[in-house]
C-alpha cells in the first residue's frame, strides 16, 4: 500500500500526541521521548580522524556508543562545519567486520607463513612476534627489523614507537606512511628554511586577496579549508583564484585563472614566474638583501629507483642529490632567464596570457598571495625542488610570514605534522627536527631518554619504499605495520610490495581495526582500537596540536597501538638488543626490560592515575598503572621547549581547541619568522629565518627535468592517481560507512571522451589499465567531477578491489624519497566483456 | 588452501565469535573474497538513486543525502543550480526542502541575508547515492534504538 503524505500525517498525529502526554498509545506509535535523563547526550570534543585540515568535531555518546557527530562551533579551524566524511565519523568504528582477536597464520597449531589465519590469544601473538624479532636481531642485527607507522598515529603512539625502535631496538628502520605524503614538503622546508612546517596559518585565508593552487584539489581533499577559501573569494569579489593541475577537477569551479599543464612542467612555470618578477623589476630588494641567500642545487639527480635501474646509472648526481653551492643574485638571474613565457607556455601547454596573469599575482606589490599545494607537488620525482621553487617566488617578492602572504604546504593526514614530522618518526629523524646523523642531536635524545650513549645508530634507516625493497631482498626479516594500509598504498605492488610481504624470510605483523589488504598480506594481525576508543592527540597543517579523551571503549579484544607497543617492550631485555660494548660500559642497564628502560624511566611513569580525567575511561593508563599518555607527551615536549618547537603543558590541550606551536608564555604563534609575531625573532631584525645559522632563507636555482617515465607509442597515456572527497585514503574506514560507500562505491578510470572514442570505448565499459608492472580492471568514466585532458587518465586508489598501485612506478624524489604517484605511462584496453 | 565456504563480504561475521575457525587471504572484506594478486571483474556502473524520496538521517545534524541525480548541475562561481530549487525563495514553487538555517550563518554564527558563501559548494557535504549494495554491514545504532533497548532491559 502506498501511503500519501497526507494519510501519513493523519495516521501519526494521534500517536505523537499520546506519546508526549505519557499515555501509552498503539503498539506502533512513535513516541517523542522528553525525559532529560534519556535525551541528554554526552558531548565531547575530538579532532577529526581524517585529513590534515584538523577540524574539531563534537562527538555525542550514549551508553558507550557514538551516536552523533558534528562540526565544533568553538573551533577556529572549522567553526561548526564538517565535510561529508566528517559528518559520518559516527559510523567509522562500526563496520561489522571489526577485528577482535589476534590472527596468526598457522598449520597444525604452529606458525606457518603459508598457513591459515587462526585466532590466538594476545599473549601468544606477542610472544610469537617477540620470538621473530629476537631471532632477526640475533641473526642479522637491528637493521633486520623494521616498523612502518603513520601520520594517523596519535602523538604519543608515534613517540612510543619511535622510542621503541631507536632507543630500544637500536634500529632506525622506522618510517611513516607520511613519507608517501609530505616528505618532499619536509625536504623543501629544511632546505630553504632549516626548520620544518608552514610559517603561516589558516588565518591567511581570510587575510589574502589571491590564492594559487599548485597541484592541490582542496575542494575534495581539504574541503573545510576550501569552504574558507570559497567564503573569502565570494564575499570579497576582488579576490582571485588560480588553479593549476594536470587535469580539471572541482577546484576549477571557482577558478578565475584555470590552468591545465602537462605533467612535470610545473617546474618550468615556477622558474618562469621568478624570471618574470626579475625581468619586470618586481624583486623586493630590501627583503632579499637582508633575508635571503642564493644557491645552485645539484641537477641530474636520478629518480630514486633501485641502483641497478638504467635511469639511476645514467644520473650524474644520483648519490649527491641534495647538494648545492652558493651563487650570486646575478648568477641566479641568468639561470632563470631561460624560462621565458614562450618557453614555459610551449612546454606546459598553458597559454601565455594565463601564465602572465598568474605571475602578476605574485609580482604585483599591492596584492597579497597564498600558495597552496599538496600531492601534486609532493608526489613528484622533483618534489623537494617544486617546494624550493615556490619559496623562491615568495621570497623574491617578500610575500611571506605576514597575514595573507603565505606559501602554504597542506598535509594529507591528521597528524602528518603532529606525529610523523614533529615527533620524528622518519628513518633519519628524532623529535623537534633533530636528526640521527648529528652526534650532538643523538646525545640530546639519549640524555632526555635516559639511555646510554651509543644506543641510537648514526646511520639513517630504510625509508618507506626501501622497506618493501628490503623485505623482498631478505634484508628486513621482522616487520610491524601500524595504523596504515601500505600494501594498498605503496607503489609497484607486484614487483616490490607483495613479493616483500610474502617473502618466506620475512615475518609481517599488521595492527588494524579491520581486515585490510595489508592485513591479508600479513602473517600476524593484531586487532586494534581506533580514534575515540583511546585518548589521543593530533597536530594539523597549521601547527595546531589538538587532544581528545577516550570517549567509548574499543570492542572486546581490540587494543590500541600504544598498548601494543608498550606491552611488546616488556618482552625484551637490554641484553637481547643492545651491543656488548654499550652494556659493558653501562652495567646498570644489564638485564632490564625495554619496558623499564623506555617507559618506567621516571619520566613516562611520572604522572599518577589520579591525574586522569574521571569523566572518561583510559584503558592504557589503567592497564599500565600510570598516566602513560601524559608521561609520554611531557617527555617528548622537553625536546622542543626552548627550541622554537614549544608545546603547552599537557592538560591545557584538553581544554583548548588546539594551539599553534611554538606556544611561549601561554601564547600560540600564528606567523613565524616575523618580528612581533614570533617570539623567537630577535628585535630589530624584521624577519629572521632562524632555522638557518645566519637567519637567511635559501633561494635555489633548480632546472626543469623530465619525469621518470613518460607515455610512448605502446604505453600511450599518463596515469595520475589520487583521492576522492568521500573516501579517506585506502577506504578502510569510509568504505564501511554505507552512505559514503554508496556515494562513490568503485574506482573508475576518468578519461577524456576523445581518448575513449579513439579506443572504441564508451562510458561504463570494462577496461584494463596496464603498465609495464601490472594491471587493474576498472570501468571508463567520461563524465563527472574529474575531466582529464587528452592523453591522461585519473584513477583513485581507495578501492581495495581495484589496486591501482599494481600499475604505478616506484620512482621517488631522490632527496625526499617520496614516491611520484602522479606520473607513469599506461595503456587502456577493453577487456572484451561488457 | 582451505577456504571458508560462503564467506561473502555481506555475510561476513564478527571474527571473534569463531574459536577454531581459520581464515585465508579471503578475509579482506572489501575484496569480496578474491586474493590480492588476482584481478576480478569490475562491477557494472551503478545507476544513481533518483526516487526523490527523503531518507531517514542517522542523527539530526547529518547532512541529508541527495535523493535525485545531479548530472550536469552547475555549481561554480557563476551559478548554483541546487539553489534554483532549494533557495528559500524558490521552495514555494519547487516544494523542495529549503537549505537549512545553518547555511545562512557566517563564521561568527550571524545570519546573513542569503546563503553563506562558506556553504556554497553543496557536494562537499551532500552526496548522491548510487544503487550499490554496501560490502560490509554497519552496526551503528540509532540513538532512538538505544532508548528502546534500554527500555527493554528495564
Amino acid at each position: 500500500m502506498k501511503l500519501t503524505r497526507r494519510d501519513y500525517i493523519k495516521a501519526n498525529a494521534v500517536a505523537v500526541a499520546a506519546g508526549v502526554a505519557g499515555i501509552q498509545g498503539e503498539a506502533n506509535a512513535s513516541n517523542l521521548v522528553t525525559d532529560s535523563d534519556e535525551t541528554n547526550l554526552k558531548w565531547s570534543k575530538a579532532a577529526c580522524r581524517f585529513c590534515g585540515t584538523g577540524c574539531s568535531v563534537m562527538v555525542g555518546t550514549k551508553e558507550g556508543k557514538v551516536v552523533a557527530t558534528h562540526g565544533d562551533v568553538k573551533a577556529e579551524v572549522n567553526r561548526g562545519l564538517n565535510c561529508v566524511k566528517g559528518y559520518f565519523l559516527s559510523k567509522i568504528m562500526y563496520g561489522k567486520d571489526r577485528l577482535t582477536t589476534p590472527l596468526l597464520r598457522m598449520t597444525d597449531g604452529k606458525y606457518d607463513k603459508n598457513g591459515e589465519f587462526t585466532p590466538v590469544s594476545w599473549d601468544m601473538a606477542l610472544d610469537t612476534m617477540a620470538e621473530k624479532f629476537k631471532a632477526a636481531i640475533k641473526k642479522n642485527g637491528p637493521t633486520s627489523i623494521g616498523m612502518f607507522g603513520s601520520g594517523q598515529w596519535t602523538v604519543w603512539e608515534g613517540y612510543a614507537a619511535s622510542k621503541l625502535m631507536k632507543a630500544g631496538f637500536g634500529s632506525n628502520n622506522i618510517d611513516p606512511n607520511a613519507r608517501h605524503c609530505m616528505a618532499s614538503a619536509v625536504g623543501g622546508f629544511m632546505r630553504t628554511f632549516g626548520i620544518d612546517e608552514p610559517m603561516g596559518c589558516y588565518d591567511d585565508i581570510e587575510a589574502t586577496d589571491a590564492f594559487v593552487l599548485w597541484g592541490s584539489n582542496m575542494a575534495e581533499m581539504h574541503p573545510i579549508l576550501w569552504t574558507r577559501l570559497t567564503d573569502r573569494r565570494l564575499s570579497a569579489p576582488d579576490t582571485k583564484v588560480a588553479v593549476l593541475s594536470t587535469y580539471q577537477h572541482r577546484c576549477f569551479d571557482l577558478a578565475d585563472i584555470p590552468m591545465i599543464f602537462s605533467p612535470q612542467t610545473d617546474l618550468a612555470i615556477l622558474n618562469f614566474i621568478a624570471n618574470y618578477i626579475i625581468q619586470n623589476d618586481k624583486v623586493n630588494k630590501d627583503f632579499v638583501s637582508k633575508h635571503v641567500n642564493f644557491r645552485r642545487g645539484n641537477d641530474d639527480i636520478g629518480y630514486g629507483l633501485r641502483p641497478e635501474h638504467p635511469l639511476q646509472k645514467k644520473a650524474k648526481n644520483a648519490d649527491k642529490a641534495g647538494g648545492s653551492k652558493p651563487m650570486s643574485f646575478d648568477e641566479y638571474k641568468a639561470f632563470v632567464s631561460d624560462y621565458t613565457v614562450e618557453m614555459a607556455s610551449e612546454l606546459s601547454g598553458v597559454p601565455e596570457n594565463r601564465l602572465i596573469e598568474l605571475a602578476e599575482l605574485y609580482a604585483d606589490p599591492k596584492r597579497k598571495v597564498v600558495s597552496f599545494w599538496t600531492m601534486g607537488f609532493n608526489q613528484h620525482t622533483r618534489g623537494v625542488w617544486a617546494n624550493n621553487l615556490i619559496y623562491n617566488i615568495h621570497l623574491l617578492v617578500g610575500k611571506i610570514s605576514t597575514p595573507g602572504n603565505s606559501p602554504f604546504s597542506l598535509t594529507g593526514q591528521p597528524s602528518a605534522c603532529g606525529t610523523a614530522r614533529e615527533v620524528g618518526t622518519f628513518s633519519h629523524r628524532l623529535p623537534a627536527d633533530l636528526v640521527v646523523k648529528n652526534p650532538k642531536h643523538r646525545a640530546i635524545a639519549e640524555k632526555i631518554w635516559k639511555i646510554p650513549s651509543g644506543v641510537i645508530p648514526p646511520k639513517p634507516g630504510y625509508h618507506a619504499v626501501q622497506h618493501n625493497r628490503m623485505l623482498k631482498d631478505g634484508k628486513i626479516n621482522a616487520y610491524w605495520v601500524q595504523c596504515n594500509n601500505n600494501v594498498q598504498a605503496a607503489p609497484n605492488m607486484n614487483e616490490e610490495t607483495l613479493p616483500g610481504y610474502r617473502n618466506p624470510e620475512a615475518f609481517i605483523v599488521v595492527s588494524d581495526p579491520y581486515p585490510t589488504v595489508t592485513a591479508g598480506a600479513a602473517d600476524l594481525i593484531l586487532p586494534t582500537a581506533m580514534w575515540v576508543e583511546k585518548e589521543g592527540a593530533y597536530g594539523n597543517a597549521e601547527r595546531r596540536t589538538q587532544f581528545w579523551q577516550q570517549l567509548v571503549d574499543a570492542p572486546d579484544g581490540a587494543k590500541s597501538d600504544l598498548w601494543q607497543l608498550v606491552e611488546f617492550s616488556k618482552r625484551f631485555t637490554t641484553d637481547e638488543v643492545w651491543s656488548k660494548e654499550v652494556l659493558d660500559a653501562n652495567p646498570e642497564f644489564k638485564g632490564k626490560t625495554l619496558y623499564e628502560v623506555l617507559y618506567k624511566n621516571g619520566n613516562v611513569d611520572k604522572f599518577p592515575l589520579s591525574e586522569t580525567n574521571k569523566d572518561y575511561a583510559n584503558d592504557e593508563a589503567n592497564h599500565f598503572g600510570f598516566y602513560l599518555q601524559k608521561g609520554l607527551f611531557e617527555e617528548y615536549a622537553t625536546f622542543g621547549r626552548g627550541h622554537a618547537h614549544d608545546l603547552a603543558p599537557f592538560d591545557v590541550y584538553h581544554k583548548e581547541r588546539g594551539l599553534r606551536w611554538p606556544v611561549v608564555d601561554g601564547k600560540e604563534t600564528k606567523w613565524r619568522f616575523r618580528e612581533g609575531s614570533d617570539p623567537y625573532v630577535k628585535k630589530g631584525t624584521g624577519f629572521q629565518f632562524y632555522g638557518k645559522p645566519d637567519g637567511r632563507a635559501n633561494i635555489f636555482a633548480l632546472p626543469y627535468e623530465p619525469a621518470a617515465e613518460s607515455p610512448d607509442e605502446e604505453y600511450d597515456m599518463w596515469l595520475s592517481t589520487g583521492r576522492v572527497l568521500e573516501h579517506w585514503h585506502s577506504g578502510s574506514m569510509t568504505q564501511r560507512v554505507p552512505e559514503l560507500y554508496k556515494a562513490f562505491p568503485d574506482a573508475v578510470v576518468f578519461m577524456h571522451p576523445t581518448d575513449a572514442k579513439k579506443r572504441n570505448l564508451r562510458r561504463g565499459q570494462e577496461v584494463k589499465v596496464i603498465s609495464r608492472r601490472g594491471e587493474i580492471i576498472s570501468r571508463v568514466e567520461t563524465r563527472g567531477r574529474n575531466k582529464p585532458p587528452v592523453g591522461l587518465i585519473f584513477v583513485p586508489w581507495f578501492d581495495a578491489s581495484q589496486l591501482i598501485n599494481k600499475v604505478t612506478l616506484d620512482a621517488t624524489d631522490p632527496i625526499s624519497k617520496q614516491t611520484d604517484y602522479k606520473k607513469c605511462a599506461v595503456k587502456v584496453v577493453a577487456t572484451g566483456r561488457v | 588452501m582451505r577456504k571458508i565456504a560462503g564467506l561473502t563480504a555481506v555475510a561476513l561475521i564478527t571474527l571473534s565469535g569463531l574459536a577454531g575457525t581459520v581464515f585465508s587471504e579471503e578475509l579482506i572484506t572489501l575484496r569480496g573474497g578474491s586474493v590480492i594478486s588476482e584481478e576480478t571483474n569490475a562491477p557494472a556502473m551503478p545507476k544513481v538513486e533518483n526516487t526523490d524520496q527523503r531518507r531517514v538521517r542517522n542523527y539530526p545534524e547529518q547532512p541529508p543525502t541527495i535523493p535525485h541525480h545531479i548530472r550536469g548541475y552547475e555549481v561554480s562561481k557563476n551559478a548554483n543550480k541546487c539553489l534554483s530549487c532549494h533557495a528559500r525563495t524558490r521552495t514555494g514553487e519547487s516544494q523542495a526542502p529549503m537549505v537549512s538555517v545553518t547555511h545562512f550563518m557566517d563564521r561568527e554564527n550571524q545570519v546573513l541575508a542569503t546563503v553563506s558563501p562558506r556553504r556554497y559548494f553543496c557536494t562537499q557535504c551532500h552526496v548522491i547515492q548510487l544503487d550499490s549494495k554496501p560490502l560490509v554491514e554497519n552496526t551503528f545504532m540509532d540513538v532512538e534504538d538505544i532508548f528502546k533497548n534500554g527500555k527493554a532491559k528495564q
